[in-house]
């Protein structure tokens, strides 16, 4: 008997998977050659699933940035924002977000994690009503019951839902906060944010959204799904991370909220932490700085994203409702999804295994995520493994490629 | 009274199971929800909606820390609707 015995349900499942080649929990990159390379036991790897939407981790002015932050003010805070963890640059990051999104207040956690947790922990407490997207990220549902709120879900993505559950709860006393995301991270559909807001607004209460996958992504200014669906008026909160587009670590709540600041001494996950090291928060805000002047990073990344889905459709693979920097290829079966992603990789291509409880209705996924830095080629490449493996499984039918 | 009421709840915890399942299920209150009917936890929260809308009640996620059986579920949901 031992104290981790209680887990021993997943051991099956996961021997099963390691049996069949590599282990998607625990891959290890020998190196990582660009924001879109890797070397995996000695193989060369296109990386199609590293959420690096807009390809910045290697960015000559961020990583000068954070090379000089670091020899400037040391390799980390060694302390809490609330204590002595707050530097010039955390500050300046904060005012930058507040800027971007043309918010009054922004305050910055250490991961994004940590900024649903310390966000949504923070805004609701007991006899309060959390209202979550059913297919909501784990973040958030660790962060409902950090809270002691009310939890209600929401059938994913249906703002009728919301409105009968939230006529449901009545004239109950407590305050309402519905949290939607703006991209999901697994199939990456995107939020009715428009119907939402209407809805908030009809039945009352507080919205907010986590742009974690959007960010970057969507909207004219890549400010996100709010930006890009013209409600950021009807939005109250929203969080995001460093650790996409921004190419670093970390995450941020934005709001115009009064008693913003009240947030840095009531949030757990924002106070009991050490901050983030000045290296990163020195990259973060000059990633910020490229999202904001650099339009045709969206521009390819969109390209990109097209590229990938509209292929992998045109094949005949199942894949999400629309293009999307995130791609899901649905497979039949776990055993199938884990057979193509070894094959994928041993053909060169990264990309996340997704499968239960992880993933939504319980489906297994072969999970990509493209970058504004991919090439038109590399797309290309992976779109001829897809289709080799593809009639090699017996997923899409057998036929004579067309010569040129 | 009361335990017709219990009956009719379990009957509709059941017709939510199968429906979040998709498959037949045989319960009694003293069905152990995660053993009995190998659901998980996801799978729980899901027939916790279905049976929201077959009873047009919130029942908050919360308050599903103390249910174990199926008649734990069913007297949660006694307990709300009395309250509602």
């Amino acid at each position: 008997m031992g104290l981790l015995d209680k887990h021993l349900g997943y051991r099956a499942p996961l021997d099963a998977i390691r049996a069949v080649g590599a282990d998607p929990s625990n891959v290890r990159f020998d190196a990582i050659l660009s924001p879109t390379e890797g070397v995996l036991n000695g193989k060369p790897v296109i990386l199609l699933g590293t959420n690096n939407y807009l390809g910045l981790t290697f960015d000559p002015a961020s990583i000068e940035a954070s090379a000089a932050a670091v020899r400037e003010w040391g390799t980390g805070t060694t302390g809490s924002r609330f204590a002595n963890g707050t530097f010039t640059g955390h500050a300046a990051l904060e005012a930058a977000l507040a800027k971007f999104y043309g918010r009054k207040h922004a305050m910055v956690f250490t991961t994004g994690y940590q900024a649903n947790l310390g966000s949504i922990s923070g805004l609701v407490g007991r006899g309060d009503h959390l209202i979550l997207d059913a297919d909501s990220h784990a973040s958030i549902y660790d962060a409902a019951k950090l809270s002691g709120a009310e939890v209600i879900r929401f059938r994913h993505n249906d703002p009728e839902d919301l409105y009968k559950r939230l006529r449901r709860l009545g004239d109950a006393p407590g305050e309402r906060l519905i949290v939607v995301e703006g991209i999901y991270s697994m199939i990456g559909d995107v939020a009715p944010l428009k119907e939402f807001v209407d809805v908030k607004r009809e039945m009352g209460g507080y919205l907010l959204v986590d742009e974690a996958h959007s960010m970057g992504v969507l909207g004219e200014k890549g400010r996100g799904l709010a930006e890009a669906a013209g409600v950021e008026d009807g939005v109250d909160f929203i969080v995001g991370t460093f650790s996409k587009s921004l190419g670093s670590v970390g995450g941020f709540l934005v709001s115009d909220e009064e008693n913003f600041d009240l947030l840095r001494i009531v949030s757990r996950p924002y106070m009991f932490t050490a901050s983030l090291p000045p290296a990163v928060i020195a990259s973060t805000l000059s990633a910020l700085t490229r999202l904001e002047e650099d339009a045709s990073l969206r521009t390819r990344l969109s390209a990109n994203a097209d590229r990938l889905y509209e292929g992998l459709r045109d094949m005949g693979y199942s894949v999400g409702p629309h293009a999307s920097p995130i791609t899901a290829v649905e497979m039949p079966d776990q055993a199938t999804a884990v057979g193509m992603w070894n094959a994928l990789l041993q053909n060169g291509v990264y990309l996340n295994l997704a499968i239960p409880p992880a993933t939504p209705e319980n489906k297994s996924l072969l999970r990509s995520s493209v970058s504004a830095a991919h090439t038109p080629e590399q797309i290309d490449a992976v779109l001829n493994v897809f289709e080799t493996l593809g009639q090699a499984f017996g997923l899409l039918p057998a036929r004579r490629r067309a010569r040129a | 009274m009361a335990e017709v009421a219990t009956d009719l709840t379990v009957r509709e915890v059941a017709k939510a199971a199968e429906t979040v399942l998709g498959r037949p299920v045989q319960v009694t209150p003293a069905t152990d929800i995660a053993r009995d009917l190998a659901v998980d936890s996801l799978a729980l929260m899901n027939i916790v909606m279905e049976l929201e809308d077959r009873f047009d009640l919130s029942i908050p996620l919360d308050r599903l820390a103390t249910v174990q059986t199926v008649g734990d579920l069913s007297d949660l949901i006694n307990t709300l609707r009395v309250k509602a």
